[in-house]
């Protein structure tokens, strides 16, 4: 399953990236970006913040140009083909928004006027996602007034009044509550149904694994890892098993014993000490029960023991050995700021 | 919904807008602007309250004293300062471009609309379009609230024509507004800003008092002020007088200043990271 291939601009791609870098005076946004999203699929983009997902996202949109590397959309360069680049990608991101003061209704067909759409159809179309997006009853009200998830379903229906080919959702639900993600969530599902090819920006692997089927992590700029969603999984351990001993001393024996024999996930089994608890990466319900079975055999008492979805920072420390960096120290949350004149 | 259906937009190689793209364009952007002021009435509040608070201020406070040094009483100060306040009106409103323009890009909505496949300049012709719509508002609030004190127009021509040159002057100022409101963090500092090159333009100016009794280093700067050029030919036009000094300052300036800013407002708006 390679999915970097020579040729820079491969049939079937619908974004083809290379070598991309920005640097923002020291920091490294972009440090030398790899990319390849095939055509009617989701790529996910998993990486902590100050990860340079967003600046690859803007440099993809042709609000930012690249200080080295290229990259090509449906075909088009983003230096050199703007234009034409512009009518074929649909943006919903943590920054390109709706105009708050301005009802939903009004948001669509003024975005399907700059679309060339003629008067008519900017309205039809207007009514048309209203309607998919269950909006059509605050269509009038302003778009301030609409609730965190009609905001983002508001977004969404923005990004898709020019039918784009590729469509970026830089960081979806962030910052929404859980049941309102699972409505973006159903809503991006239906737009992928459709067959639009997607590049999801997310901090969440939960969020990349319910959208994705290809997944990318970066760090710091760089490419971590890349390949399908099932093959990441498996490599950083399908999912957790979190396993809590009596005795804190038996944390390491434990890890030592299950690591030699070999029943775990492609990843070691890792100590948490803070947390007093285990980390088993397990790929199927069989090594699950082998490794409970393990450890109840060894006779080590346990507290509690859980199964969960591979946290990002738990898929940082089995890709890279060490934890998604803190982007506070380190890389600025929000590299435009840093640059603003 | 197919993504086939995009492609059939694309103009193959032509990339470039025509004319009636632009035109649809900056309709579309009028429109939301104009929206804004219907959703939100009290954003029109300083073009209709301003005119009205400031002539009365200067009519009835400062009238008397300043229209005795002019050889006549407070009817002679009105007749003065009506056309100093029009200059004065289309600097003030010119300014209030830079803020709108600046809450865009915090926004978001600019990261949008520059993500979309429209001539930069739309958005910039539409907000400039907007803000002129506005001073023109103002500009006739004004006039009334200054023929209602007094003001008598003696070439209805005249007041034309300098409503024009002030709508002339005032879209070329707008471009340095602009490009503030590019560049600057946050609209805070956008007016801030715009109030630091305000004050001194309209207050070291023939606007609100004849500049015969002012230093001679200040009569330098006022002499070659467009607020005084502007002011000075507004009454030239509108009650006879001389016109031809103010008239050739203030176009040379609103010349100047948009051949010089009006590229780097496009260009600091188009590499805008």
């Amino acid at each position: 399953m390679t999915r970097i291939d020579d040729n820079p601009v491969g049939g079937g791609h619908a974004v083809t990236v290379r070598g991309l870098v920005k640097h923002y005076g020291e920091t490294k946004a972009l440090d030398g970006v790899d990319l390849d999203v095939r055509e009617g699929t989701v790529m996910g983009v998993l990486g902590p913040n100050g990860a340079g997902k967003t600046t690859l996202v803007r440099i993809l949109s042709t609000l930012i140009t690249p200080d080295a590397g290229r990259a090509t959309v449906a075909g088009y360069d983003v230096v050199r083909q703007p234009r034409q680049l512009r009518r074929v990608i649909g943006l919903t991101g943590q920054y390109a928004s709706v105009d708050e003061k301005l009802p939903g209704w009004e948001n669509l067909y003024m975005i399907g006027r700059l679309l060339d759409l003629s008067r008519k159809d900017a309205r039809a179309r207007a009514d048309e996602l209203l309607e998919r997006f269950s909006l059509t009853e605050a269509a009038r009200r302003p778009a301030s007034t609409y609730s965190g998830g009609m905001r983002r379903r508001l977004d969404l229906a923005a990004s898709m009044i020019g039918r784009p080919a590729v469509l970026y959702l830089d960081e979806p639900t962030t910052g929404l509550d859980p049941r309102t993600r699972n409505e973006v969530w159903d809503e991006v599902k239906a737009m992928v149904g459709d067959g639009v090819t997607v590049l999801l920006t997310t901090q969440y692997m939960e969020e990349a694994e319910q959208l994705a089927t290809e997944l990318t992590v970066v760090d710091r700029g760089k490419v971590i890892a890349n390949g399908g969603i099932e093959e990441l999984k498996a490599r950083v351990g399908g999912r957790t098993l979190r396993v809590r001993p009596v005795d804190p001393l038996q944390l390491r024996p434990l890890a030592d014993m299950l690591d030699e024999l070999g029943i775990t996930g492609l990843a070691t089994t890792t100590v948490d000490t803070e947390s007093g608890t285990l980390l088993v990466p397990v790929l199927s319900d069989e090594q699950l029960t082998a490794v409970v079975g393990a450890v109840t055999a060894r006779g080590i008492t346990i507290s509690s023991i859980t199964t969960e979805l591979p946290s990002l920072d738990e898929v940082f420390l089995s890709l890279t050995g060490h934890r998604a960096s803190a982007p506070q120290d380190t890389v600025p949350a929000d590299a435009r700021e840093e640059v603003a004149v | 919904m197919s993504a086939t259906t995009v492609t059939s937009a694309v103009t193959s190689a032509d990339t470039r807008i025509p004319l009636r793209g632009h035109l649809r364009h900056t309709g579309a952007l009028l429109r939301r602007n104009l929206l804004w002021i219907r959703q939100d009435p009290e954003s029109m509040f300083d073009a209709l309250l301003m005119p009205v608070i400031f002539t009365l201020l200067f009519v009835y406070v400062f009238g008397g004293s300043i229209g005795k040094a002019l050889g006549g009483g407070q009817q002679a100060y009105v007749q003065y300062v009506v056309p100093g306040l029009m200059a004065m009106t289309s600097l003030s409103m010119a300014q209030g471009v830079g803020t709108g323009f600046n809450q865009d890009f915090n926004s978001g909505v600019m990261d949008r609309f520059r993500s979309l496949p429209i001539g930069r300049g739309s958005v910039l012709f539409a907000k400039i379009a907007v803000e002129l719509a506005r001073m023109l508002i103002a500009t006739a609030v004004l006039m009334v609230v200054g023929v209602l004190v007094g003001f008598d127009i003696t070439h209805w021509a005249g007041l034309f024509a300098a409503v024009g040159l002030a709508t002339l002057f005032a879209s070329s100022i707008m471009w340095v507004f602009l490009t503030l409101g590019v560049i600057m963090k946050n609209a805070q500092s956008v007016q801030a800003m715009g109030f630091l090159t305000l004050f001194p333009l309209q207050f070291g100016s023939s606007i609100f008092a004849p500049t015969n009794s002012m230093p001679g280093w200040l009569r330098h700067f006022t002499d070659y002020n467009p607020m005084s050029g502007l002011a000075d030919a507004a009454r030239g036009l509108m009650n006879g007088g001389p016109v031809a000094h103010g008239l050739w300052v203030t176009l040379a300036w609103s010349v100047g200043i948009t051949a010089v800013m009006a590229p780097i407002a496009i260009h600091k708006f188009r590499t805008k990271s």
